[in-house]
């Protein structure tokens, strides 16, 4: 199965639900106001926000005037554009180092998916070959690191561990020490969950990110900011507020698999800039695909 | 952009509020306002439609029209409704008639259940209950792990089969375990699942089956989105809910998902979660959940959190001090010492309503460095300055200066905000006697350099400030739920 159908499955629901209101609302309407209210509204329920959701609408408007549209048939795909010009310029690449090991650090609040989707990353490059260190920084929560031990063995790769409590710095620190020494091509690092409002906890991650700088130039490489797709316009704070104390590069997108839409990456890529790179559909070590733009916009526009 | 939204609906509900009259207009135009804060709170668009109708049928109704101030009964009217809809009054834990109590923890993966159930635990503990916590979460990694430091933790039992074992099978031994034990309360950590997957709703439909419980809780995490009407409808007609647990509320999430959840199910949020730390669950209260979706900040849990925090004697003999005049740059320090105790001042201010006008919060990181800077100008003066700023002329400026490592400015800063805060607080010491402690408590907050722009809080309370907040003769009064918190 294909990248791509994989994909689509994973949102298959999502695109249903969307779908279902879309062919209702399409259905031998004359294309008037009420229909653009409507059409609101639907992407407002995916989570895209006010602001965005009258941006796209907009697009669709101009968009339907210069085609001289009288009715609604092609408005799925006129929207489908939209949303990929909103998209536009996501560049889903990950960095890596030019030489030795390249460091990724996972980051979040709690529960959205970090240590799932590090377990995701692990297996997704050890089958392409590379070798993978695992670092247990969150050195936080209850059994934190016994769970990123279980993900450890799963996809087949060491974990660089304290105990609980320890700093996690020094587990960085030492990850990258025995991703030099054993000649490792990737470091992830797990991170605790934490809300981007409390600022003690954020400033701890900024210190991790100092050492992985300071004990491996160019790293951090990448700092993915882990996002959980059923989070409505929060998810625009948290953007916000990574980004400000470890320029986040890159977001997950976890949890699609379900009636979810993730609707709010469209604002925050507008606004922030910053590009999806992975998307979460499932708890298994495969669910994991790469994000696509346009994958995106039709699984959730097109039947 | 959030904060823009709910700043014009203040804008919107205050010119209301001084409407003699209330044209089709003023009102069509609110209530524009009310939808876009709903909807940028997350609450489900459905909900916010019929929200927003039944607002809009009494503000042109009679009781509204025939008032004297038409306006001001729109926005209580919006307040009041608002509340209602989320359950009015708080609502309590359903004991079974037989032990154990069975409570059963559901919800979607990483809402917090886990947590949630160790809080829940202590709650029952510090009520005299016996819990005993039941890992039935047999799929994600280490979970079973995760509940069983947890119990340790705060010393509650934990009853678990390991990950081999179906969770029916160890939801019904963990009964027979809590009979055996005399514990009065079993809580049961259920793995977190996506509602459209049938087969493990359908393990919980069977765990249920055999095990009724007395209250089967929904965890949802705050800052859910639009798809909390889904995963409440599903979760509510496969299992027939009781209550709701809010998770993550000491985010910055305005909690929309609690209105929608609350709507689509009718059952009551029943707790809610405010850290990671193990603490029993709080209370829900509707009228600052209201106030809190609405941008409106949250301060009654700041006053709360204040008064469990400072040290009441020492505000109020430094109040004592104030009135005698004799407040100095040391009692002023010591202020500042008990406000940061309250918790990093980001999270302090986002409960302040009306905060978001003041100017340079986006770098309250510095801010917090900031007291620290004050803190090291006033130990660098000697005793004597300390109670007497009067004393700190040019030359002793610059020594403080140098022996702080900061420039003479900050020094004259920091003895003007002392001076400011000097005045704010003499006029402050004044107002409004019959809050007693709490009034102590808002001194030091009120002194802290950066809140000087804010306006009385004596005045907020009451809601002088805020549209929606009722003023003190109104009835749905914030006051009433200022009993001392459950322990
Ligand atoms: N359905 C679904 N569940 C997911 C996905 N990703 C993660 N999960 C589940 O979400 C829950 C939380 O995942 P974790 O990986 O522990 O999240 P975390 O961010 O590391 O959590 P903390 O470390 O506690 O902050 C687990 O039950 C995972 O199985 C996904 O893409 N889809
Ligand atoms: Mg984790």
């Amino acid at each position: 199965m294909g990248i791509f159908d994989k994909f689509k499955r994973g949102l298959e629901k999502s695109r249903d639900a969307v779908f279902g209101k879309l062919t209702g609302l399409f259905q031998g309407r004359k294309l008037d106001d009420s229909v653009f209210d409507e059409l609101e509204e639907i992407l407002i329920a995916a989570d895209v926000g006010v602001d965005t959701a009258v941006w796209l609408v907009g697009r669709v408007k101009q968009a339907a005037w210069r085609e001289r549209l009288v009715d609604t048939v092609r408005l799925p795909n006129l929207l489908q554009m939209a949303m990929e010009e909103a998209l536009a310029g996501v560049d889903s690449r990950m960095r890596t180092a030019e030489t030795g090991p390249s460091l990724y650090l996972i980051v979040g609040v709690n529960g959205v998916g970090k240590t799932t989707t590090i377990g995701k990353l692990a297996r997704r490059y050890r089958d392409q070959g590379k070798r993978v260190i695992l670092a247990a920084a969150d050195t936080f929560r209850a059994a934190a690191i016994d769970q990123l031990v279980i993900w450890g063995e799963r996809a087949g790769c060491d974990v660089v561990r304290h105990g609980p409590g320890a700093d996690p710095a020094a587990v960085v620190y030492d990850a990258i020490m025995a991703a030099r020494s054993r000649s490792m091509d990737v470091i992830l690092c797990d991170t605790a969950g934490r809300l981007h409002n409390k600022g003690n906890l954020m400033a701890e991650l900024a210190k991790i990110q100092k050492v992985a700088s300071r004990e491996l130039p160019g790293a951090p490489h990448e700092v993915l900011l882990v996002l959980d797709g059923t989070t409505g316009q929060n998810a625009l704070n948290q953007a916000k507020a990574f980004q400000e104390v470890v320029s986040v590069s890159g977001i997950a997108l976890t949890k699609l698999d379900g009636t979810a839409k993730g609707g709010v990456i469209l604002p925050i890529v507008r606004e922030y800039g910053i590009p999806v790179k992975w998307v979460g559909l499932g708890e298994d070590i495969e669910d994991l695909e790469i994000f696509d733009p346009a994958a995106f916009s039709a699984a959730v526009c097109q039947p | 952009m959030l904060e823009g939204l709910s700043n014009s609906l203040q804008k919107a509900l205050g010119k209301l509020r001084s409407k003699g009259k209330l044209s089709e207009d003023d009102v069509a135009q609110a209530m524009r306002e009310v939808r876009l804060a709903l909807l940028a709170a997350d609450v489900n668009v459905k909900v916010v439609k019929d929200f927003v109708d039944k607002v809009r049928e009494r503000a042109v109704g009679q009781e509204v029209q025939r008032s004297l101030t038409p306006g001001q009964q729109v926005v209580k009217v919006v307040y009041e409704e608002l509340t209602q809809l989320m359950g009015g009054q708080q609502a309590r834990v359903r004991m079974a008639a037989v032990s154990p109590t069975v409570v059963m923890l559901v919800g979607l993966q990483g809402a917090g259940k886990t947590t949630a159930a160790a809080k829940l635990a202590l709650s029952f503990r510090s009520h005299e209950h016996r819990p005993l916590l039941v890992a039935a979460d047999i799929y994600r990694p280490a979970a079973i792990d995760q509940l069983q430091v947890l119990g340790r933790q705060i010393d509650v039992p934990v009853f678990s089969m390991g990950a081999d074992v179906d969770p029916v099978k160890i939801v019904e031994a963990g009964k027979q375990e809590a009979i055996r034990q005399g514990a009065d309360v079993m809580i049961v950590d259920t793995a977190g699942r996506l509602h459209v997957d049938t087969e493990l709703m359908d393990e919980l439909a069977r765990i249920l089956q055999l095990v009724p419980a007395d209250e089967l809780l929904l965890v949802v995490d705050a800052m859910t989105g639009q798809d909390a009407v889904h995963v409440a409808e599903a979760f509510h007609e496969k299992l027939s809910l009781t209550g709701v647990v809010l998770t993550k509320l000491d985010g910055d999430t305005r909690g929309g998902a609690a209105l929608t959840v609350r709507a689509v199910t009718g059952c009551p949020i029943k707790y809610v979660g405010l850290g990671e730390k193990i603490e029993p669950l709080e209370a829900f209260h509707p009228d600052r959940m209201a106030s809190r979706i609405l941008g409106m900040g949250d301060v009654l849990s700041l006053i709360e959190r204040a008064q469990q925090t400072l040290d009441m004697d020492k505000a109020q003999e430094m109040e004592g001090r104030l009135r005698k005049a004799e407040f100095t740059l040391d009692d002023f320090r010591e202020q500042l010492q008990q406000v940061r105790k309250l918790g990093p001042l980001d999270q302090i201010v986002k409960m302040l309503p009306g905060v978001n006008k003041l100017k340079g919060l986006d770098n309250l990181q510095m801010d917090e460095s900031k007291l620290q800077r004050i803190d090291a100008i006033i130990s660098s003066m000697t005793k004597q300055e300390r109670s007497d700023p009067g004393l700190m002329n040019a030359s002793r400026r610059r020594r403080v200066a140098l022996g702080s490592g900061v420039t003479v400015r900050d020094v004259n800063q920091v003895l003007n905000q002392f001076e400011q805060a000097r005045q704010m607080m003499k006029q402050f010491s004044g107002v409004g006697k019959r809050m007693g402690n709490k009034r102590a408590a808002l001194q030091s907050l009120k002194s802290m350099p950066g809140f000087s722009g804010l306006s009385n809080p004596a005045e907020l309370m009451v809601g002088k400030e805020n549209p929606l907040l009722p003023g003190p003769g109104d009835a749905v009064g914030p006051r009433r739920h200022h009993k001392k918190k459950r322990r």
